[in-house]
C-alpha cells in the first residue's frame, strides 16, 4: 500500500513541458531521493507534492487522500529548502515553535515539543540565537526541526545540503537519515549529487528531462542502469563499441558474452555499446573466466583510498580504479598493460 | 606628492556654502530677537503661542495617519506584486512615481472637484471628510518614498521562500503577512515612515487648499506676520528633519532581536 502516489503528473510552464507523465509511489516510512542534473524538474515535482505548484494534469494522493487541489497550508507537509529559509525575525526556538503556534498547540505542549526537537538536532544550546548568528549547517538543522515539529505526514527536502561545505554536508546527511529512521517519516529528498542519493536512500528516482528514467535501490541503479542516461550520470563509466552476434550474444574484445533478452530481436552484426565501471577492471586475473583488454597507461592519479589510472584501449581512454593497499602498484606511465574484467560486470547499454 | 585638488575643493566649498551660509544666517537671525544680544527669545515666543502646539499636534496626527494608511496600502501591494505578479512591477513602479510628476496643486484641485459639493461622496462638506482627504493627500505625496523603501526591504529577504516555508507550516496568507513578512520589512517601513512624516509635517499646498489648521500654513502665516519667529520655526523644522534621518538610519541598520536601544541591552552569557 503506497503512502504517497503520483499518477501521470505533467507540468507545463508556458510552452515548455517541464515534467512529463511522472508516475511514482512511495511506501510509508520510505526514504526516496530524486536524483538528476540541474533543470531536470526535480524541484518542480517536489513543489507539486508540497502544493506550491499545481500539476497541469495528473493526480497526487497522500495517505489515500487526493490532495491535488488542496492548498499547501493544509497538506501537513514539512519542507526544508536549500537556502534554509528560516524566519530572520525569530530565534531558533521561535522558528521551531512557528508551526506549533499555527496549529494552536497549548503553551505547555508547545514548549515541550520545541525542546524535544531542539534536542533531536542537538542545538538546545543555541535556542536563543537568531538565524544570522548561526552557521549554515546550524541553520539547516533548525530548519529541519522546524519542519518536523508539527508532526507532518511527509518530509520534503530540496537540495538541503548544497549550500554547505563538504565535511558538514556528509555529517548532516547522516543525521537526516538517522532522524528519518527514528521518526519513521516518509521522506522525499532532492539532490543532484549521486553520492548523496546513493548513500542515504531506500530507493532512488533518477530523473532526466522531466521523466523518471529509472526507479530502484541504490545498488540496482548503480549496477544495472536501465538507460544510457542513468548509466552515464550515476558513477563513472567506460564505454566500448561491440556488436550483436545473434545466438552467440555480444561480441566484445574477441569473446562472445551472453546479452540481455532485450537484444534478442536485433539482426546479427548490429553495433551495440557495452560499458565497464572503473572498479570492474583489474590488473590481474581474479577468476578463471576473466577476460583481458590491453592498452597503454596514459596517466595515474592518486585519490587517497583509490588510485585511478587512465589507459588508452583501442584509441579510447578507459578509467581504471584500484584500492590503495599495501603491495598495490600501478604500472608506470607509458607501459603496456592488461586489464581483466568479468563477463558479469559488462553492462550492455540500451540504445 | 599628489597635487592638492584645488578646483574640486573650491567647487565643494562653494556648494557647501550655498547650503551652509543661509542656514548659519537663519540661526544667527533667530537668536537676535532681543536687540544687541544673543537670546532664545524667538524660540520661547514660538512655544508660548497656543496655536503652535495645536497645529503641530494636528500635523503630527495627520502624518501618523498617513504613515499607517501608506504602510497598509504599500506592504500588501508590494508583497503581492513581488510574489505573484512580477510582470506588473514596472507598472506599480511607474504609478508610485506619479506623485513626483503631478504637482500637488493639480492633485488637490482634482480632489476638491471630485469630492466637492456636487459629488456622490461630498467629503469636503464635513470636517472629518476633509481630514480624510488630507491624510489621503499626504499618503499619495509620500507614496514614491514609501513604496521604494518597502520594495527594497522586500528585495533584501527572500519573500517567496519565506512565504512557502510559512505556508508549509500551516500558516494562512494573512498570518504569513502579519507574522513573517511585516516584521521582516519593519525597518524598511520605518524608513518610509520617517520620510512620510517629514514630508507631511511641513506640507503646504494641499493643506492650505483644504484649509486645515496644520503646521505648513502656520509657518507661512508666521512668515508674513513676524520677523524672528519664522527663523526659529525653520531651524526647529530643520533639526526635526535631521533627527528623522538619523532615526531612519538607525532603524534601517538594526538587526532583529536588538531592542530599541541595543547598547542598553544586557549582554547574553
Ligand atoms: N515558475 C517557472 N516558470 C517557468 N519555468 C520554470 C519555472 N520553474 C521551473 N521552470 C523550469 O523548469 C525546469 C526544471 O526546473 P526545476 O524543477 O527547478 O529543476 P531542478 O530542480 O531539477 O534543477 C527548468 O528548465 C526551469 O527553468
Ligand atoms: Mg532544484
Amino acid at each position: 500500500m503506497s503512502f504517497l502516489h503520483l499518477d501521470g503528473i505533467t507540468k507545463t510552464f508556458g510552452a515548455t513541458t517541464v515534467v512529463k507523465g511522472f508516475d511514482f509511489s512511495v511506501g510509508q516510512g520510505e526514504f526516496i531521493s530524486f536524483l538528476g542534473p540541474s533543470g531536470c524538474g526535480k524541484t518542480t515535482v517536489l513543489r507539486m507534492i508540497a502544493g506550491f505548484e499545481t500539476p497541469s494534469s495528473g493526480q497526487i494522493t497522500i495517505a489515500g487522500q487526493d490532495v491535488t487541489a488542496l492548498p499547501a497550508n493544509r497538506r501537513r507537509i514539512g519542507m526544508v529548502f536549500q537556502a534554509y529559509a528560516l524566519f530572520p525575525n525569530m530565534t531558533a526556538r521561535e522558528n521551531v515553535a512557528f508551526g506549533l503556534r499555527i496549529a494552536g498547540l497549548p503553551r505547555r505542549e508547545r514548549e515541550a515539543r520545541v525542546e524535544e526537537m531542539l534536542a533531536l538536532i542537538r542545538l538546545g544550546h543555541l535556542a536563543e540565537r537568531y538565524p544570522y548568528q548561526m552557521s549554515g549547517g546550524q541553520q539547516q538543522r533548525v530548519a529541519l526541526a522546524r519542519a518536523l515539529a508539527p508532526r507532518p505526514q511527509l518530509l520534503l527536502l530540496d537540495e538541503p545540503l548544497s549550500a554547505l561545505d563538504a565535511k558538514i554536508r556528509v555529517g548532516l546527511r547522516e543525521d537526516i537519515r538517522a532522524i528519518q529512521r527514528a521518526l519513521g517519516i516518509t521522506t522525499v529528498f532532492v539532490t543532484h549529487d549521486q553520492e548523496e542519493a546513493l548513500s542515504i536512500s531506500d530507493r532512488v528516482v533518477v530523473m532526466h528531462e522531466g521523466r523518471a528514467d529509472q526507479i530502484g535501490t541504490p545498488a540496482e541503479i548503480y549496477n544495472r542502469p536501465q538507460t544510457r542516461f542513468v548509466a552515464g550520470f550515476v558513477g563513472h563509466l567506460n564505454t566500448f563499441e561491440a556488436s550483436w552476434a545473434g545466438e552467440a550474444g555480444v561480441a566484445f574484445a574477441g569473446h562472445h558474452l551472453p546479452g540481455p533478452p532485450a537484444l534478442r530481436g536485433l539482426a546479427p552484426g548490429t553495433p551495440v555499446t557495452v560499458a565497464l565501471r572503473p572498479e570492474a577492471l583489474a590488473l590481474q586475473r581474479r577468476a578463471p573466466d576473466d577476460m583481458p583488454i590491453s592498452g597503454r597507461v596514459l596517466d595515474v592519479s592518486f585519490l587517497g583510498s583509490v588510485i585511478r589510472a587512465r589507459v588508452e584501449v583501442q584509441g579510447r581512454t578507459v578509467s581504471f580504479d584500484m584500492f590503495n593497499q599495501a603491495g598495490a602498484a600501478m604500472p608506470p606511465v607509458g607501459a603496456q598493460t592488461e586489464l581483466w574484467f568479468s563477463g558479469s560486470d559488462l553492462l550492455v547499454l540500451p540504445e | 606628492m599628489r597635487r592638492f585638488p584645488l578646483f574640486a575643493s573650491l567647487v565643494a566649498l562653494l556648494c557647501a556654502a550655498f547650503f551652509l551660509v543661509p542656514l548659519a544666517a537663519t540661526v544667527n537671525f533667530s537668536l537676535r530677537m532681543r536687540r544687541g544680544e544673543i537670546s532664545l527669545d524667538a524660540y520661547a515666543s514660538v512655544f508660548r503661542d497656543d496655536t503652535f502646539l495645536s497645529v503641530l499636534g494636528f500635523s503630527a496626527l495627520a502624518s501618523l495617519a498617513a504613515i499607517a494608511l501608506g504602510a497598509l496600502l504599500v506592504v500588501p501591494t508590494a508583497y503581492w506584486v513581488r510574489l505573484r505578479l512580477p510582470g506588473l512591477r514596472p507598472l506599480t513602479e511607474f504609478l508610485s512615481l506619479m506623485p513626483l510628476i503631478i504637482p500637488p496643486v493639480v492633485l488637490v484641485f482634482g480632489y476638491v472637484r471630485i469630492y466637492g459639493t456636487a459629488s456622490v461622496l461630498p467629503l469636503t462638506m464635513s470636517e472629518a471628510g476633509t481630514n480624510l482627504l488630507l491624510v489621503i493627500g499626504y499618503t499619495v505625496l509620500s507614496l514614491p518614498y514609501m513604496y521604494r523603501a518597502v520594495d527594497n526591504g522586500m528585495a533584501a529577504i527572500d519573500i517567496a521562500t519565506l512565504t512557502e516555508a510559512a505556508e508549509s507550516l500551516g500558516a494562512s496568507r494573512l498570518r504569513t503577512i502579519a507574522t513573517v513578512i511585516f516584521p521582516n520589512v519593519r525597518s524598511a517601513i520605518m524608513s518610509g515612515a520617517f520620510l512620510t512624516f517629514s514630508i507631511s509635517l511641513g506640507e503646504f499646498v494641499i493643506t492650505s487648499l483644504l484649509n486645515r489648521p496644520a503646521f505648513g500654513p502656520y509657518l507661512v502665516q508666521m512668515g508674513q506676520d513676524y520677523a524672528y519667529q519664522p527663523a526659529a520655526l525653520a531651524i526647529m523644522a530643520f533639526a526635526f528633519t535631521w533627527a528623522c534621518m538619523a532615526l531612519m538610519d538607525f532603524f534601517a541598520t538594526r538587526k532583529p532581536g536588538q531592542g530599541l536601544l541595543p547598547f542598553l541591552r544586557r549582554k547574553s552569557p
